[in-house]
């Protein structure tokens, strides 16, 4: 009788196992636990960068250089560097608002409402994506749905949904690195799952323990165009930042 | 016997005034009907021709695609060679540079912090060259209100409606905020120079003026334009030449596998005026038709009635031995006597309210608030050559066709019995 029980028990761990839907192995770890790691290696308590930004227009290219002040969530001042048209211009966010400041008009004009869905120096960034959080683990929920190979590198594949509505991007798609927790691809999703932005990191590179893409490119899919490739030139984690950068009077200094 | 007739015709009230007032009233309201909406159809074709769409327009086959969304990224390039060969080319049509762009117009206060916002419609166009014809186009003298036109750079026109409500002044800063042409955001500050009204409600709702020098500046559009209008020399409208000129543009210039080469389009293909200048133009016949049958059945019925009352006149006629057709000639020649006559009046009271119209029109402004349609919002009525002659189709038709059927009965008396209805 107990060897029929053992038997049986056996049969129906068998059965459930072979019904389970495929999916990660079991030392996976879960979609939250990626999410932090990624936020792990992007967020930072305060960085200081310079950067620049090739855009890809249908008729022709043009390369933006910017240097950025981030402080946490809340706070960041960006100046554009070249070319000509842009040096000077000045942009502060400082928690929900945006403002901008050129050297020409001499105004400080507050970003706000539609003007935020507007490309950002014409690329396929919007004000939009520049305000948001950029802690994922704070806007998404994530759940590991498979794994996949990006340029010969294993990746998880992550689904991520909005905690709340009021995203730009109700859901996004990441293939993130087994071993360094970069999203090597991500592709955005509008509310009806249309797809909106892509997004491709071709390089990376370690700094202070952290891997940090080097050179990215985003698309947004709507556009004409070969998209935006940003390429960071130099990043500085942790350092002080005066607070007098974070304010309007900074704008036109 | 003719000037016994005719008398007995004057003096006979319902054989002459009621035909001559149906008549009459018949060419008076095709007359009027046919001005009013001549001054409409026209108006509106003014209005886009002058502000929009030119006799003929110019952008690119990829801008033409998207045109009511103003994608100044898919704006012409080269636009001062374009126009040198345009103006050599093309030497009895006036061609000339414009840019239209959206965004917002921001006031500043004191400190430089926005006082007063609101969403503007701009128009750039040759404004500081003196050889410019678009001041004339555009009709700005008679549209300024308040200041002066441009005179200096970065000087701009800015609807009188829009400037009170931001609360803005002569002489004061006003930034554009919008798009270069890369997509980038745009500022750029502008010099209030005078106020305009257009008598366009889409216009007089927010609508800036600026130099395409300047614009071309501020929205990082080096030796672009969105698009380039052309207008015969004397401002006349002809569909046809129009068309002729298009196609050989677009066999020289457009190729169907660049999107960014350019292509022509006549006032008619574009906006769907086409089908405004076909109604325009088959109107004066719909009108017509539609009176002629109207007033037809009219005059018929008074016919009728007439040769009913007018029974024992007719009898005693064709009993003293007139025959039948003399008697069937001669009712067809007074109504055509009193057709011409209602005609000639109807036509006159008709081109008097037409007139009045044309000068004083009827203001739609109230009704028309949220319209984004270059129409006038003051519609008036045009007098046109065609006036004068269309109400003279119903009037005398209608008089003649109504009588023919009417006055078929005469052939219907027996000679035999008209002695018997006539003791009766």
């Amino acid at each position: 009788m107990r060897k029929l029980i053992i038997f049986a028990l056996l049969i129906n761990v068998c059965v459930l196992h072979a019904a389970a839907p495929p999916g990660p192995p079991s030392e996976a770890p879960s979609g939250e636990e990626i999410l932090e790691r990624i936020d792990n290696n992007f967020y930072a308590e305060n960085r200081v960068s310079i950067s620049s930004m090739i855009i890809r227009g249908v008729r022709g290219t043009r390369t933006i250089k910017a240097k950025s002040w981030v402080q946490g969530m809340d706070k960041a001042f960006t100046e554009y560097l070249s070319p000509a048209r842009e040096k000077g211009t000045k942009m502060l966010k400082i928690k929900g608002e945006l403002w901008t400041w050129s050297p020409s008009t001499d105004r400080i004009i507050r970003i706000a409402g539609h003007m935020l869905r507007q490309s950002l120096m014409g690329s396929d960034v919007s004000y939009e994506d520049f305000m948001e959080d950029p802690e994922l683990s704070n806007i998404y929920n994530a759940r590991v749905t498979g794994e996949e190979t990006i340029d010969g590198r294993p990746c998880y594949l992550l689904e991520l949904k909005a905690k709340k509505s009021e995203v730009s991007y109700y859901s996004k798609k990441f293939w993130v690195d087994k071993e360094r927790y970069v999203p090597l691809r991500q592709d955005w999703f509008a509310k009806a799952g249309k797809l909106l932005k892509t997004v491709v990191i071709h390089e990376v590179f370690k700094v202070e323990n952290r891997w940090y893409p080097r050179r990215m490119t985003f698309r947004d899919v709507l556009k004409k165009g070969s998209g935006t490739e940003f390429i960071i030139e130099s990043i500085d984690f942790n350092v002080e930042i005066p607070e007098h950068i974070f304010s309007k009077a900074s704008l036109r200094r | 016997m003719i000037k016994f007739l005719l008398k007995g015709l004057m003096r006979d009230r319902s054989r002459s005034l009621f035909p001559v007032l149906i008549a009459g009233t018949g060419a008076f309201l095709t007359v009027f009907l046919y001005s009013w909406i001549q001054g409409a159809i026209g108006d509106l074709i003014q209005s886009s021709a002058q502000f929009d769409t030119g006799h003929v327009k110019i952008m690119t086959r990829a801008y033409r695609e998207l045109s009511d969304q103003i994608p100044n990224d898919l704006a012409l390039l080269g636009v001062e060679s374009l126009l040198e060969q345009l103006r050599s080319n093309e030497k009895e049509m006036v061609w000339t540079p414009r840019t239209r762009f959206g965004g917002l117009l921001d006031i500043p206060d004191e400190r430089g912090e926005t006082r007063a916002q609101g969403p503007v419609m701009g128009l750039a166009a040759d404004l500081l060259n003196p050889s410019s014809p678009e001041i004339k186009i555009l009709n700005l003298n008679n549209a300024l209100v308040r200041g002066h036109l441009p005179r200096e750079k970065n000087e701009i026109l800015i609807s009188e409606e829009f400037a009170r409500r931001l609360g803005v002044t002569i002489g004061e800063t006003a930034t554009l905020i919008s798009s270069t042409m890369n997509g980038a955001m745009a500022m750029h500050n502008f010099t209030v120079a005078g106020t305009v009204h257009f008598g366009i409600t889409s216009l007089d709702k927010g609508a800036i003026i600026a130099d395409i020098s300047d614009v071309q500046y501020a929205l990082d559009m080096p030796d672009a334009a969105g698009e380039i209008v052309g207008y015969s020399k004397d401002m006349l409208y002809d569909d046809e030449a129009m068309l002729e000129l298009t196609k050989k543009f677009n066999d020289r210039f457009s190729k169907e596998d660049d999107e960014f080469s350019p292509v022509m389009l006549s006032l008619s293909q574009q906006n769907g005026l086409g089908e405004y200048l076909g109604f325009a133009s088959a109107l004066g016949g719909i009108i017509v038709v539609i009176f002629v049958f109207v007033m037809s059945i009219v005059v018929w019925n008074s016919g009728l009635i007439n040769g009913i009352r007018r029974y024992g006149e007719i009898g005693v006629r064709l009993a003293m031995g007139e025959p039948n057709g003399s008697l069937y000639r001669w009712m067809i020649f007074e109504s055509i006597v009193t057709g011409f006559v209602g005609s000639i009046l109807g036509t006159l009271v008709g081109l008097g309210a037409s007139y009045y119209l044309q000068f004083k029109g009827i203001d739609f402004g109230s009704v028309l608030q949220k319209s984004t349609v270059l129409i006038s919002s003051v519609v008036r009525a045009r007098v046109t050559g065609w006036s004068y002659a269309i109400g003279f189709f119903p009037g005398l038709i209608a008089s003649v066709v109504g009588t023919i059927f009417a006055g078929i009965g005469i052939y219907r008396r027996q000679t035999s019995q008209l002695f018997k209805e006539l003791e009766v």
